[in-house]
């Protein structure tokens, strides 16, 4: 199971903070900061796996994440996840990502949160990871943006 | 009007939308948290207003608020508004918004119930999915009950996209309404093949997750998800599969011969690239937890050498795996693990670390220990050498010691540790002195030498202002100093040094054991002075101690102060005794005789309880609840207290203490609770000889006893070294000569003697002592298990047949009142067997089901030939029915709670049949659904000795109600029962009704006709009876805000009406929960003896009550939009007030 999905550029500035799991939002903050500074210290030859976040779970959970230019986007997950696989899950939806906005940069995901998550709930759902098959995603996402746009249209 | 609506739409221009909001909080820098606050005041406005897209407009921007920390779940009720929008660009937003905020908490989320149900049949798959993704993040117990059939007939929907996620929500279901995984499992099987490979990946996703935590349940499995491995091409599931088999192997050894061929054959055919990387990993990590010996951890080394970092980390976490079960394979890696801790990479560090706990042995430790020390002194960063440090106690302390050989060695290892500055972890090292100097005698005198220079030492005292620093040591050096005064050197020295005033800029609970190891210290030295004769040394130390103690007694912490002040007086008794020249040392020394023994942290718990001791049984009557809490004794102590505090009598004589300790242990002696003696023969009192019966402890002279100055634990390791080397020599010679004596003493226990590096004596002979148990402990490790694991929970067997019981709840009605009480049936029918074992009895009961009308009803029959009998009935089942009904635990029932209201009527009909009536009992529950239909469950069970069979129920229909029935079938024909009935089997059969009017009762009578088939042949039998319908059970109870319910008093279009009711004993409180519970109401507010109700029917009347208690009676007084409902529901209320 994903317990958390984060995506926060290099100054720490939350992007997407998805829980699957209950915390009240000081405690989100608090999570989200201290993640931020553990990956901010790791250089970015080295894995790309991190035991050892206190706030979520425990032993049983590891930050699995990936540095993409300004944003950092970290995957906390348990032992049931693999963690090649969950990096190229990261991969997976971040290109998604560019796909659906064509050329993703941070401005894109600073001013279309709400987008972000709806790319992001084809690809993970309550935590546990729905579809890795991009096109697949991507054609989800197409149509649902096609209704939106009928429905905006009937709205005159 | 049309002005308005132009005003509207410009409003609605200007408003804010979600880039603008980002856009002015990065315009706002500097005053962010005022803008924001601006922004949202702004947003409650938008939601004031009526336009949806306004408000979903609005519901959007919280929903980035909240990423940014603020708390929206005020909002929650207009989420829920949007969530019900009928456009799916809206009713997206606010699925999010909830899926962000909601959780169980949150109070208005049962109120979400029909909308997500609404939404899950929706014809629209995107709104379906919608709801689905929204689901998944707050599902709640109630909910997942509510709708776990809604999501399993999603299941088989036609389009995939919406059988994947009903496939993955099912987990979350499991999770919070672990009933639903049996019905559930056989479709999640059936999914695994579906043609979909997003459906199936969901499926094995599922299943995966669930065998995580109960493997055992799901061997069935294994023969299918080895026919996917082969054959599936998706690297996810493929992953999925192998991780679940590696849950599997350990319990089917079978299983891993395997799969040997097949993974090899995936390890061969994915070529280089990301997707051989993972497999080749994923291979790797699950072969190790339990296949046959294989070349599994030599497929790592080369991955590792010069691998990319992030396999290099899955190589070692790989190899630790493979530990487990193959330590040797591991072991001969040990260089390149080594190699790893000096990688830059901190995760890979901490993994390598890892992998040498399980590495060391008694050949090696020293070795592996040395390196750590090394790379303590290097490391940057307090977390990474806190890690190192807790990792060097862990790996000397595992298995009790197992591998130290030179426990001097390992004392000078913990006393360099406490070097170390910075660190959280003093408590750990302090832990372990105590305990290796506690439970390992031969050491005492070192470990005594080595913690008085540690009290001597300046720096710990320097860095006692952190919490849990290198300080704590002190707390074990000064108790091991006073404990084993008699192995000090220089006791005095040590005296001085412990009473320095510095020791007061320490923790309390330091101090206190300072204060406590003073006086043992004390009482030694006296004892020595008057041995030797020197009187005025001993006085000397007296007066040393009156000097020098005040100072704790200033102390701010009230423990220290306590025992100080308590000791002061001691000494100074003590001083006035010496200026009369009495020897005072023996009695001085009396206070701390006999030992402390280390007791095992279960002890308590695994005292067996005597035959016949009822723990749960009440002694005396339980007191009223308020008294009890207060009564309750909070741990005074500090919680790092280790130790067992010892008594201090105070002045007490010789003599009188002989005396107590005669009567405490004749006491203890006829306690069977307390911990006996007898297993550890250390444990005596100073009349017993002392202590040095302790099995004798040899010391091998090879070892120099004391190091000058602080130890460097590396002279150990080429003293090791050395005497290992010797030692082998020595056997070599012994073998020649095979004449030799026994080999000088035994092997301590606690090791195992399979050991491959067995032949490595211990330095010392050490004696370990035990953790002491209780006699016929328990050998049970039950207590291990976290009873709260949710996991816990999914441990199903699903191999069995599903029972009827178990399916799971069609759309039902929840009662808030009736879902609250524990569940029971059956309560009455028992009773009623044994009075009248040869009558039919007929019961039924309802079930209240409900949809957007609802509507419900309650129905009961019970055929009885004796009228005088059946009052009597009435009134023990209207008692059982308190207590509330379900079926028995396990049944798929759960959900449907339900819904009983008003008294049933139960007409006693003639039996008609002749030789021996078949009994049945028959609950009926009635459920409600749309278009004013309601169900009626009937539980019929068969209580005679024959098989019933062809059942067939026919109603005679009324105006106003009439029972659905097969397209096809006359008004006339029954319907047929779906099952026979053996004898004692009881089964529930469902039938529809439609019902025009709700204002009035109604009675329908009914025939139940069926064939009795025993070994005197068959025949036709007939039963009849009544349901009834009462006006209560059309109610719904209805939660409503007083606000809302004196708006609608207010109103004025409610008909009023009264009733009274006298001679009521019952308290208030237990009459409004019968109304609720049987009239479904809601209690709106409550003050004293006068509470207002509210209820709502199916049609949607709106009922008020107002209900008063006075002296001996109750007056209700109702207000209803139709009269004649209200008039009817006040009549049954009052036969019910009547029974109080």
């Amino acid at each position: 199971m994903i317990q958390a999905i984060l995506v926060f550029n290099n100054h720490g500035k939350p992007r997407l903070v998805r829980f699957y799991q209950r915390f009240p939002e000081e405690i989100q903050q608090q999570i989200v900061r201290e993640t931020f500074h553990l990956v901010l210290k790791r250089d970015d030859n080295i894995c790309n796996f991190l035991e050892g976040g206190s706030l979520i779970g425990g032993s049983d959970y590891k930050l699995i994440y990936r540095h993409y230019a300004t944003l950092y986007f970290v995957f906390c997950v348990d032992s049931s996840e693999s963690e090649l696989g969950i990096l190229d899950l990261i991969q997976v939806f971040v290109e998604t990502l560019d796909k659906c906005f064509e050329n993703v940069c941070e401005l894109d995901l600073i001013f279309h949160m709400d987008k972000v998550h709806y790319i992001l709930q084809e690809v993970v759902m309550g935590g546990m990871v729905l579809e890795t098959n991009m096109n697949e995603i991507v054609a989800q996402i197409e149509a649902q943006n096609r209704l939106e746009k009928s429905e905006g249209q009937g709205l005159g | 009007m049309a002005l308005k609506m132009v005003k509207g739409s410009i409003d609605r221009m200007f408003d804010k939308n979600l880039q603008d909001l980002v856009r002015g909080i990065r315009n706002h820098k500097e005053d962010e948290a005022k803008y924001i606050s601006q922004c949202i005041d702004e947003i409650k406005q938008e939601l004031k207003q009526d336009n949806i897209a306004v408000k979903a407009n609005a519901v959007c921007k919280l929903t980035y608020l909240q990423m940014l920390g603020y708390d929206i779940s005020w909002a929650a009720f207009n989420i829920i508004e949007v969530m019900s929008a009928s456009k799916f660009t809206f009713k997206r937003i606010g699925y999010l918004a909830a899926s962000q905020s909601f959780h169980e908490g949150t109070d208005v989320i049962m109120l979400t119930t029909n909308q997500i149900r609404k939404d899950l049949s929706s014809p629209s798959q995107y709104d379906t999915g919608v709801a689905l993704t929204g689901l998944s993040c707050f599902v709640t117990p109630d909910l997942a009950r509510d709708l776990a059939n809604d999501i399993m007939t999603l299941m088989s929907h036609t389009k995939p996209y919406i059988r994947k996620k009903a496939v993955l929500i099912m987990y979350k279901v499991f999770l919070k309404y672990p009933e639903s995984l049996r019905p559930a499992f056989p479709r999640l099987k059936e999914k695994l093949e579906d043609p979909d490979p997003g459906v199936q990946s969901a499926a094995v996703n599922v299943i995966c997750e669930l065998a995580r935590r109960n493997p055992k349940n799901y061997l069935s499995l294994a023969p299918l998800f080895f026919k996917l491995m082969t054959s599936s091409t998706n690297n996810w599931v493929l992953i999925k599969i192998i991780k679940l088999f590696g849950a599997l192997t350990p319990l089917e050894p079978r299983l891993g011969k395997k799969l040997i061929e097949p993974l090899t054959n995936l390890i061969h055919s994915v070529g280089a690239g990301r997707g051989a990387d993972r497999a080749v990993s994923a291979v790797l990590i699950s072969l190790s937890s339990g296949m046959p010996n294989h070349s599994a951890s030599i497929q790592v080394r080369p991955a590792r050498a010069g691998a990319s970092p992030p396999l290099k980390y899955l190589g070692l976490l790989a190899m630790s795996k493979i530990l487990k079960t193959h330590p040797k394979s591991v072991q001969s890696h040990k260089d390149l693990i080594l190699q790893c801790l000096d990688d830059k990479d901190e995760s890979i560090r901490l993994r390598a670390l890892d992998l040498l706990y399980g590495m060391v042995s008694k050949k090696n430790l020293m070795e592996i220990v040395k390196k750590l020390m090394t790379h303590v002194d290097k490391a940057e960063g307090t977390t990474y050498r806190d890690e190192l440090l807790t990792k060097i106690i862990d790996i000397c302390s595992q298995s009790n010691y197992q591998y130290i050989t030179n426990f001097e060695w390992y004392i000078s290892i913990l006393v360099e540790l406490t070097r170390l500055e910075g660190t959280r972890h003093g408590h750990l090292i302090a832990a372990q002195m105590l305990d290796v100097a506690i439970r390992v005698k031969a050491i005492r005198k070192f470990a005594v030498s080595q913690m008085s220079s540690l009290l001597d030492s300046a720096h710990l005292l320097a860095s006692s202002t952190q919490r849990n620093g290198i300080c704590e040591v002190l707390y074990a050096a000064a108790w091991i100093c006073g404990e084993f005064s008699e192995h000090l050197q220089e006791p005095h020295h040590t005296l001085e040094a412990m009473l320095r005033p510095k020791v007061t800029t320490l923790p309390g609970h330091i101090q206190a054991v300072y204060v406590q190891n003073v006086v043992k210290l004390y009482a030694s030295i006296l004892q020595q002075k008057e041995q030797a004769g020197e009187a005025e040394g001993a006085q000397a130390v007296t007066q040393l101690m009156v000097d020098r103690l005040p100072q704790f007694v200033q102390s701010a912490d009230l423990e220290v102060q306590e025992r100080a002040s308590c000791i002061l007086q001691l000494v100074k008794h003590i001083q006035k005794l010496q200026a009369k020249d009495v020897p005072v040392a023996e009695e001085v020394s009396a206070l701390f005789a006999g030992e402390l023994n280390p007791v095992a942290p279960k002890a308590q718990k695994k005292v067996p309880v005597p035959e016949g001791l009822d723990l749960d049984a009440w002694i005396n009557e339980p007191l009223s609840d308020s008294e009890s809490e207060d009564e309750r004794p909070r741990a005074v102590f500090h919680e790092e207290e280790q130790r067992r505090p010892k008594h201090r009598p105070s002045e007490a004589d010789e003599e009188e203490l002989a005396r107590r300790r005669e009567a405490r242990k004749q006491e203890q002696a006829n306690n069977p609770f307390y911990i006996k003696s007898s297993p550890s023969p250390q444990k005596r009192y100073q009349d017993t000889p002392g202590v040095e019966h302790i099995p004798v402890v040899q010391i091998d002279l090879s070892v120099p006893l004391k190091v000058p100055g602080l130890p460097m634990s590396d002279q150990y390791v080429k003293l090791e070294e050395e005497r290992r080397h010797q030692q082998k020599l020595e056997k070599d010679k012994r073998r020649k000569k095979r004449k030799e004596k026994e080999r000088k003493g035994k092997r301590r226990h606690g090791s195992l003697p399979t050991e491959s590096d067995e032949d490595i004596a211990p330095a010392q002979q050490v004696d370990i002592v035990t953790e002491e148990m209780p006699e016929n402990a328990l050998p049970s490790d039950e207590d291990d298990k976290d009873p709260n694991d949710p996991y816990r929970a999914l441990d199903i067997d699903l191999d069995k047949p599903l029972a009827d019981s178990e399916k799971l709840p069609i759309q039902k009605h929840r009662n808030a009142e009736t879902s609250k009480s524990p569940e029971k049936e059956d309560v009455p029918v028992a009773e009623k067997k044994s009075k009248k074992p040869k009558k039919k009895e007929k019961k039924h009961k309802e079930k209240g089901r409900d949809k957007e009308k609802k509507k419900e009803k309650e129905k009961k029959k019970s055929p009885k030939p004796r009228k005088k009998k059946h009052k009597k009935e009435k009134e023990e089942r209207s008692k059982g029915r308190k207590k509330s009904k379900k079926q028995p635990p396990g049944s798929g029932e759960v959900a449907g709670e339900p819904v009983h209201n008003g008294a049933p009527e139960e007409e006693p009909l003639p039996v008609r049949g002749t030789s021996a009536p078949p009994p049945h009992t028959c609950d009926v529950r009635g459920s409600l659904q749309e278009d004013s239909q309601v169900t009626v469950a009937i539980v019929l069970e068969n209580r005679s000795s024959s098989v019933l069979k062809g059942m067939e129920l026919s109603v005679l229909d009324s105006l106003n109600a009439r029972m659905t029935r097969p397209q096809g079938s006359s008004v006339h024909d029954g319907v047929p029962v779906p099952f026979q009935l053996p004898p004692g089997v009881s089964n529930e059969a469902q039938f529809v009704f439609t019902i025009q009017s709700i204002v009035m009762a109604q009675k329908l009578k009914g025939t139940l006709s069926f064939i009795a088939k025993n070994d005197e042949g068959a025949t036709q039998e007939k039963l009849d009876f009544r349901l009834h319908f009462s006006c209560s059970s059309y109610l719904i109870t209805t939660p409503c805000y007083s606000d809302a319910f004196a708006k609608l008093l207010e109103s004025g279009d409610l008909s009023m009406s009264s009733v009274k009711v006298d001679g009521i004993r019952m308290s208030f409180q237990n009459l409004l929960a019968k109304i609720c519970f049987h009239h479904h109401f809601s209690v709106v507010e409550r003050v004293d003896s006068c509470a207002s109700m509210y209820s709502r029917s199916i049609q949607g009347h709106h009922v008020c009550l107002l209900v008063k208690k006075g002296e001996n009676s109750v007056s209700v007084d109702g207000k209803c939009s139709d009269s004649t409902l209200l008039s009817n529901l006040l009549e049954e209320m009052k036969v019910t007030l009547a029974k109080c």
